[in-house]
């Protein structure tokens, strides 16, 4: 057993709720308990969809347990099939009814339905939301594409003269962050190389779609959490390539053209020189000097991560502190990733380890999930939202892609808000005392919000606690369980550091005061070498340092 | 008696799917009002994803709830799953030392394998005694739907109450988790009527758990309490009956029971209830202009439908359609079924389907449904009210009369309002 108060990802059949919900004609019969409906909020709150989820639920109850539950999912399948008339239908079982095993394919088989149903193998109990997605996404692929594939062996036809390139968009589906508007973004890029989009799938395909997809050039995936399993079988049976570089960030968009160029077999510039990105000059702008070696760590789905990661570094300037993905299935892609910036990738769906690494790691910006929002929060940095799982929030109204050059721009924007802005910055570092711009009061310009102080969670918990604040302590006092005991004095000096810096000079200090095994008074940080890492933080910050240096100054 | 009433009240039963909440659900609002106890569920990703979606962003706050996911080896074999489970609880309660009461709360699947949760929380109390004291009880869908979890969470709780002495004054005991102000205002009602010796079940804390014994009398603050009922009244406790407090009919009916069950005198009930009474017809009145003449139709969620129902009707001149329900208690709602006008149409059960079909059909003014129906009915140019907001907001007595009827009426003057 696992404790959990949060999770990462829903389990599978909501995955396979996801592209159900996203295509058209499709129908999807759940064998679940009542109760299961609760996912249908998802799609009708969080993001706001105006009809219900083609989705039916048997919603069997204990005293149905006694009788025949395979008569009622028969009953429903049967029902939900006349009533809706779909051209297609998915069977599963949920984590309840998979115990009961009642066999929904096998009993979809039996009632001669007049459109295909395609059985689902969910493994509730080891699977996840994202590898339901994916398998849904295969099955459905697989079933209704699979009868129009060529004999193994035939040579991929080519394309007529004078035809222009087809390509399918594969992997946005309901639910999906910001899928909506990263297939409006990226066909618009592939319009102006010349390459039409054949099918986009599973958002808005309908199961007849999915039978034509083999009639497209080549496959363009967006998001290989969904799409990779299903174009890597297209690949097989159509002989269609596929793309390996998502579009995330300015850089990858310009990989991204050139792939496609490649396997359409056009000329990537006129998509070039159309980059209408703002990002390269609003990141080369001297306001933006001040992002340079930001501190950022990153979590997320392995696709959005390792992109964040990418841009990050090379299109803001921040240095990458810590990486990592709840997606155990792209755990590889991840550890690639973090080996290039020199750090452990964080593989994990345990929400409390990411927790207890942003506070060891003392970022100043987090890019993550709505997790690591409350994180953030709870720590007191500044967190944006990167990847799924997320709220109603971003879920918004107006155009806000992530992928593409337009995506580029929503990233500036949104990466840059929640950090404190330059001049606010300089002030802080020079007057404390404001009443109203103090460090407590966080960043001016996003009104109420006031991030409490960065500390670690467990050790410097002592060091918060109101006895250890009102004890005189002695500088010769023995430190209590080994952890340091910060003297008042000290504590005020530490104060003078910008919040957003002080969680980590906070730990180096104590860092050093305990491999002395002494307390934390005012002496002690002056006894810190200057090229510690305490320095390196405040190096692009050079106010953050005189803080320091002081402590054994005139002052002392 | 109104039991002859209600065979003459057509109503539909029907069976299909859903669309309720299961009893997990309830966990939302008990963990806010029992500080010191935990609610752990045994289930699957599943619950746990219900309860972060169902509890939305109040999730943030560290709440006093959290799943013990069952994995694949943990179907293996079951003596495994009783040592994992206490392996979770020991790191849970480690983790929270604040911790007094812990619910072992069962899911679909925990009940499915059988896992006896009953069991693991009387050998977790052992272990665990005198800190944490720990109790279970099903939230499943396969046995509960929505606020029938509490139901079940409080009947776990009432043979673990204490034992009032056979030979005391009687005690009034309020049952069904109410909001603090609402209880705070009946406290003060029934005071100064001179019935002091009140206490209310589920109790802001798992130390202060009211007594209970053959001399208490409880009345029913909310209507899914069928289990909790029942196991009070084995503990030897009566029942008051009446109908629930919502609205200014409902709330003097409900207190007038407890009034006339303690023997307070009838003028001093009148003067300790006009001045609320008044304060609730006044806020009514603008209330009424609204919703008058309005065709109200609801969806089964929370078995608070048929109560709303009589209210929305009696006070503020609503027509009523179909009033469904969960279940239909008889004996709970006698007192609400015989307040009812003729012609109402009460389903029980629902087939979600055939239900929209009637609902599409009556083309009601409002109608009352869950969250995943609301948006869909909305985008049909249906004036939906979305029910759950019924059961986390104070709408009983007197003070919020109009706070609940506007919960009704915004929707329609959103509607009127809007141009776009």
């Amino acid at each position: 057993m696992q404790l959990t108060v949060w999770t990462y990802e829903g389990p599978p059949h909501v995955g396979a709720m996801r592209v159900a919900t996203g295509m058209e004609g499709l129908h999807y019969v759940i064998h679940a308990p009542q109760g299961d409906t609760y996912a249908d909020l998802l799609f009708t709150m969080i993001e706001r969809r105006n009809k219900r989820p083609p989705v039916t639920y048997t919603t069997f109850k204990g005293r149905d347990l006694g009788q025949d539950t395979a008569e009622l999912f028969m009953e429903a399948a049967r029902e939900a099939c006349e009533r809706f008339k779909p051209q297609a239908m998915l069977v599963s079982s949920s984590c309840t009814a998979e115990l009961i095993q009642d066999d929904p394919g096998g009993l979809a088989k039996g009632l001669g339905l007049p459109v295909p149903a395609i059985p689902l193998e969910l493994s509730s109990y080891q699977r996840k939301e994202n590898w339901g997605a994916s398998e849904t996404f295969y099955q459905v692929v697989r079933g209704l594409a699979g009868p129009h594939a060529p004999a193994p062996g035939t040579e991929r036809p080519s394309r007529p003269e004078g035809q222009r390139p087809r390509c399918n968009i594969l992997g946005p589906t309901a639910l999906g962050f910001r899928h909506r508007d990263d297939i409006q973004e990226i066909t618009r890029l592939l319009n102006s190389l010349g390459i039409d989009v054949h099918v986009t799938a599973p958002m808005g395909a309908t199961p007849m779609d999915i039978a034509r997809l083999g009639e497209a050039d080549f496959n363009v995936v967006l998001y290989p959490e969904i799409a990779a399993t299903a174009a890597k079988w297209l690949e097989r049976m159509f002989k269609q390539p596929f793309t390996k570089v998502v579009p995330i960030g300015v850089g990858a968009t310009r990989e991204f053209i050139a792939e496609v160029a490649a396997l359409a077999g056009v000329d990537p510039a006129p998509a070039l020189e159309d980059g209408d990105s703002r990002l390269p000059w609003y990141s080369r702008s001297v306001d933006s000097n001040y992002l340079t070696g930001k501190r950022v760590f990153i979590f997320g789905d392995a696709t959005h991560a390792v992109a964040a990661a990418r841009v990050a570094t090379e299109e803001f300037g921040f240095t990458v502190v810590g990486l990592g993905t709840y997606s155990r299935e792209f755990a590889r892609e991840v550890r690639e990733a973090a080996k290039q910036y020199g750090i452990e990738p964080l593989i994990t769906d345990d929400y409390l380890e990411v927790e207890a690494q942003v506070a060891e790691l003392h970022p100043e910006l987090v890019l993550g999930t709505q997790m690591e929002r409350h994180i953030a929060k709870r720590l007191g940095v500044a967190c944006a939202v990167i990847s799924a799982p997320v709220h109603v929030q971003d879920f918004p109204a107006r155009y806000a892609p992530q992928m593409g050059f337009g995506g580029a721009n929503v990233l500036f924007d949104t990466w840059v808000h929640p950090l404190m802005m330059g001049l606010e910055e300089h002030l802080l570092g020079m007057f404390r005392e404001d009443f109203e711009f103090h460090a407590e009061a966080g960043p001016s310009h996003l009104g109420a919000s006031a991030p409490a102080e960065t500390r670690p969670v467990g050790a410097a918990q002592a060091a918060t606690s109101p006895a250890a604040a009102t004890v005189e302590l002695e500088p010769e006092a023995t430190p209590t369980d080994g952890e340091p005991v910060w003297s008042p004095d000290a504590e005020k000096e530490l104060r003078k550091i910008p919040f957003f810096v002080r969680g980590k000079a906070r730990r180096n200090t104590e860092r050093f005061a305990k491999e002395r095994g002494s307390v934390v008074s005012k002496s002690t940080p002056c006894t810190m070498p200057r090229h510690t890492s305490v320095g390196d933080t405040c190096r692009p910050r050079p106010h953050a340092c005189p803080a320091l240096i002081r402590m054994d100054g005139p002052r002392g | 008696m109104s039991g002859d009433k209600l065979t003459d009240i057509p109503v539909i039963r029907e069976r299909g799917q859903n669309s309720m909440f299961c009893g997990l659900t309830g966990i939302i609002w008990l963990h806010r009002k029992i500080q010191d106890a935990f609610f752990l569920i045994v289930g699957s990703r599943t619950c746990a994803h219900l309860m972060q979606s169902a509890a939305g962003v109040m999730i943030f706050a560290e709440p006093r709830f959290g799943t013990a996911i069952i994995e694949e080896r943990d179907l293996a074999g079951l003596a495994d799953a009783n040592e994992e489970l206490d392996r979770v609880v020991a790191r849970l309660l480690e983790r929270r030392p604040d911790i007094r009461m812990l619910f072992l709360v069962g899911s679909c699947p925990s009940e499915v394998i059988k896992l006896d949760l009953e069991r693991a929380a009387s050998r977790l109390s052992q272990q665990h005694q005198p800190q944490v004291r720990v109790l279970s009880y099903s939230g499943s869908g396969l046995e509960t739907s929505f606020t029938q979890g509490e139901d079940t969470c409080l009947a776990a709780l009432v043979p673990e109450l204490p034992q009032a002495p056979a030979d005391s004054a009687p005690d009034l005991l309020v049952v069904g988790t109410l909001a603090d102000v609402v209880e705070d205002q009946f406290m003060r009602l029934f005071n100064d009527m001179g019935i002091t010796r009140v206490q209310f079940l589920p109790a802001r804390n798992s130390r202060e758990m009211p007594a209970v014994g053959p001399n208490t009398r409880y009345i029913l603050a909310q209507p899914f309490l069928a289990d909790t009922a029942r196991c009070l009244e084995k503990r030897g406790a009566t029942r008051i009956a009446a109908p629930f407090p919502l609205g200014e009919e409902g709330t003097t009916r409900w207190l007038k029971a407890v009034a006339d069950t303690f023997g307070v005198a009838g003028d001093l009930f009148d003067r300790v209830t006009a001045p609320g009474i008044e304060r609730a017809r006044r806020g009514m009145v603008r209330m009424r202009e609204q919703l008058a003449g309005k065709r109200l139709f609801m969806l089964p969620d929370s078995q608070l439908e048929i109560p709303l129902a009589r209210f929305l009707h009696r006070e503020a001149g609503m027509e009523l359609l179909e009033i469904g329900t969960p279940h239909l208690h008889r004996q709970h709602l006698a007192e609400e079924l015989a307040l009812l006008p003729e012609g109402t149409t009460l389903s029980e059960g629902q087939h979600l389907d055939k239900q929209l079909d009637r609902c599409r059909a009556a083309r009601p003014d409002v109608v009352v449904c869950g969250l995943g129906l609301a948006n869909p009915l909305e985008a049909e140019g249906i004036t939906t009210k979305w029910s759950i907001e019924l059961v986390f907001t104070p709408i009983q007595g007197y003070d919020q009369a109009a706070d609940l009827a506007e919960l009704f009426a915004r929707p329609l003057l959103r509607k009127a309002k809007l141009r776009v």
